[in-house]
């Protein structure tokens, strides 16, 4: 059984329809790069996918293990071992990272029916993986995102992956707003992840991107569907094509 | 000749009410003559309503209606009944002086037990003193509020509280109020004075006990600060959820001293703290928080005025409220910079959270500056939790409510976490905790 399938996916967002029916299969254990211009609807993509509110779809299905994901509440589909890290994570003062952490790891484990971590492993595992992605302490206890650089956040939600251990990862343009050395140390926190239970959805703007995290297919959107679908050769041609040529076939 | 002046029923019960009283209430001679011209200057204002423009949020007259007669004098009964209540809230290693139905209970209090430095006497005793030639002072008021008036006139007991100049009081000191006698007032009135160079933590409670219904908590605090005090003041106030509980604060500060306050209202049905703070001496700073979770049809009412009298003194007012329901939450905010108090620091921020689209936030801040070198300003703002942190709170897991719960927490965090005390806002974290999980 295929780990996520979307089948004719078709959503609309206030009267207008952004997704035209759309397709996607992907396995455990595979990378998928979504590629496309702005507007194609890669984001749309993964916000439905996640169950972010505002989305109507009003076709077609998406399965996950089997199970209809879209009929689930977002914290369901997180339980079951959905991650979506943001294109934008967001600041929430107030809110410590290690409270949030915490919080959010042991309600994941209580939707699963798993007993709550104890404290001293929880706060290993998270010495640990914040080491591994250079994320300070003094970090974690700052609110969540509050002053963090634009790397940091990205590294941050990369922490959250790797604490979760998700089955499904959609990275929504990781690489947005990322020099060079933050964006290789976010990517090597990823390519660790890697796992033959896991898969990836990498939603990219640029081929740049797949030079850190290299996928195994790569597909194109344009307006609303999957227009192009190919091997990780497909993103180098894209790059020097660029992506007018679709304009036409969508 | 009299002149024929039309009263609502309202008031005519209310002179029924302090004529029932006037037995119970202690001193003689000047204190008597002082309760009468207070109840003179009541009749003449009435209950406040929406047309009084310190009150326009908070109509009295139609959300109390009317004031209830005095509850009677506490029995063996309701002092079992206070027991229970007081067990609940007691702060462990404070100096409890405990109020039941507005009459100080020796036997649920320390009164015995002060520390050296700390001398505490009720108001009833003090009134009843007819050798104390300024014990009528304890009812003056310098303003015109109708309900301060009402309290100089009817208050029963109180606790008059002197910490000496020097005094480090280790111990908080904790009011308790415990409202016994269902539809019933209690008038208190108390007096803390805290002399100079002293530290000291003043905590107030008020609560129901089980089963007290539909009562009236009025009550009045006159608090004298110093120089180079340090003082932490905290009131929570938890009240049966039909109650109505109005509480003025009149304080003064003298120079250097830092004054601490905190204020949450949850409880009752209609609850207003008005307090006035006077910057009477320089360099000193004043924080001023608040929260109100209110729920249902609540009202609830958090009024200052912070009066900058002299120069170099700051003062900071941070108040949130979290509204379900149909609930309603007023802040008025002023400050007033007198001409000659240059270089004041004064800044309110206000913010309400809406859960629900029937709920209701006032907020009326107001400045007025007479000095030219001042830094002053103020901020509100209103509206719903941010779908978007929710969401995102949500992808990582979180069930809604407890997403929810987790912003909510957050929102008021911001005001709970200046307490000093640990055990004190520990104890307000959990109260907002527990007002969370009643809405889970």
């Amino acid at each position: 059984m295929p780990l996520l399938e979307v089948k004719n996916l078709q959503v609309r967002v206030e009267e207008r329809e952004i997704l035209h029916g759309l397709d996607l299969t992907v396995n455990a254990g595979e990378i998928h790069a979504i590629m496309g211009p702005n507007g194609s609807g890669k984001s749309t993509l993964s916000h439905v996918i996640a169950g972010k509110p505002g989305y109507e779809v009003t076709g077609g299905e998406v399965l996950f293990k089997g199970e209809d994901l879209l009929s689930m509440a977002p914290d369901q589909r997180a339980a079951k071992g959905v991650f979506l890290a943001f294109q934008y994570p967001v600041e929430i003062p107030g809110v410590a990272t290690m409270t949030f952490l915490r919080t959010a790891l042991n309600a994941q484990r209580k939707a699963r029916g798993e007993s709550e971590y104890s404290t001293p492993d929880f706060l290993k595992k998270v010495r640990e993986v914040a080491k591994s992605l250079s994320i300070p302490q003094e970090m974690l206890k700052r609110g969540v995102n509050v002053g963090f650089s634009g790397g940091e956040k990205k590294r941050n939600e990369v922490l959250q992956m790797a604490l979760f251990e998700p089955s499904l990862c959609i990275l929504d343009e990781m690489d947005s707003g990322l020099d060079i050395d933050a964006l290789r140390i976010a990517a090597d926190g990823v390519n660790a992840l890697r796992s033959p239970d896991r898969a990836m959805i990498v939603i990219t703007h640029y081929q740049r991107l797949l030079n850190y995290i290299v996928p195994d297919f790569v597909h194109v959107m344009s307006k609303g569907r999957v227009v192009k679908s190919g091997g990780k050769d497909l993103a180098l041609e894209l790059e020097s094509t660029g992506y007018a040529q679709f304009d036409d076939a969508a | 000749m009299n002149v024929a002046v039309a009263k609502t029923g309202t008031e005519r019960r209310l002179s029924d009410v302090f004529a029932l009283a006037r037995g119970r209430l202690p001193g003689d001679g000047r204190v008597a003559e002082v309760r009468q011209a207070a109840i003179e200057v009541y009749e003449r204002l009435g209950l406040p309503h929406r047309r009084v423009e310190e009150w326009k949020y908070t109509d009295l007259r139609a959300l109390m209606r009317e004031v209830l007669p005095l509850a009677p004098l506490p029995d063996a009964a309701v002092l079992l009944r206070a027991r229970e209540a007081l067990a609940s809230i007691a702060m462990a290693g404070a100096q409890k002086l405990v109020l039941v139905d507005g009459a100080v209970v020796p036997e649920l209090s320390d009164l015995g037990a002060s520390a050296p430095d700390v001398t505490i006497r009720t108001l009833r005793e003090i009134l009843d003193d007819a050798a104390n030639a300024a014990r009528a002072d304890l009812l003056l008021t310098e303003t015109s509020d109708a309900m301060v008036s009402l309290n100089a006139a009817m208050a029963t007991d109180g606790v008059v509280i002197s910490i000496a100049d020097g005094a480090h009081v280790a111990a908080p000191i904790q009011i308790v109020h415990i409202a016994v006698a269902s539809g019933a007032s209690a008038f208190t009135r108390s007096h803390v004075r805290v002399g100079n160079g002293a530290r000291a933590t003043l905590v107030e409670n008020f609560v129901a006990a089980g089963g007290a219904r539909g009562y009236q908590a009025h009550d009045a605090v006159i608090l004298s600060v110093g120089d180079d005090v340090v003082l932490e003041h905290v009131r929570l106030m938890a009240d049966a959820p039909d109650a109505v509980n109005i509480t003025s604060d009149a304080i003064t500060i003298g120079a250097r001293s830092k004054l601490n306050m905190f204020n949450m209202t949850g409880g009752g049905a209609v609850s207003r703290f008005q307090g006035v703070i006077k910057m009477a001496g320089e360099g000193s700073e004043l924080s001023v928080n608040g929260v109100n979770l209110l729920r249902g049809t609540q009202h609830g009412d958090t009024t200052l005025v912070v009066d900058h009298a002299v120069p170099h003194c700051t003062s900071r007012e941070i108040f949130r409220a979290v509204l379900d329901d149909r609930a309603r939450s007023v802040f008025q905010g002023r400050i007033i910079v007198r001409p000659h108090a240059q270089k004041t620091d004064g800044k309110m921020m206000t913010r309400a959270l809406l859960l629900s689209d029937q709920a209701e936030a006032d907020n009326k801040p107001e400045l007025e500056i007479f000095a030219d070198d001042v830094t002053c300003g103020h901020g509100a703002t209103s509206g719903a939790l941010d779908e978007t942190l929710l969401f995102y709170l949500r992808a990582r897991g979180l069930p809604e409510k407890d997403a929810q719960a987790l912003l909510i927490q957050a929102f008021i965090g911001e005001a709970i976490e200046p307490i000093g005390n640990d055990d004190l806002r520990e104890f307000a974290t959990s109260v907002a905790q527990r007002w969370l999980e009643v809405r889970a």
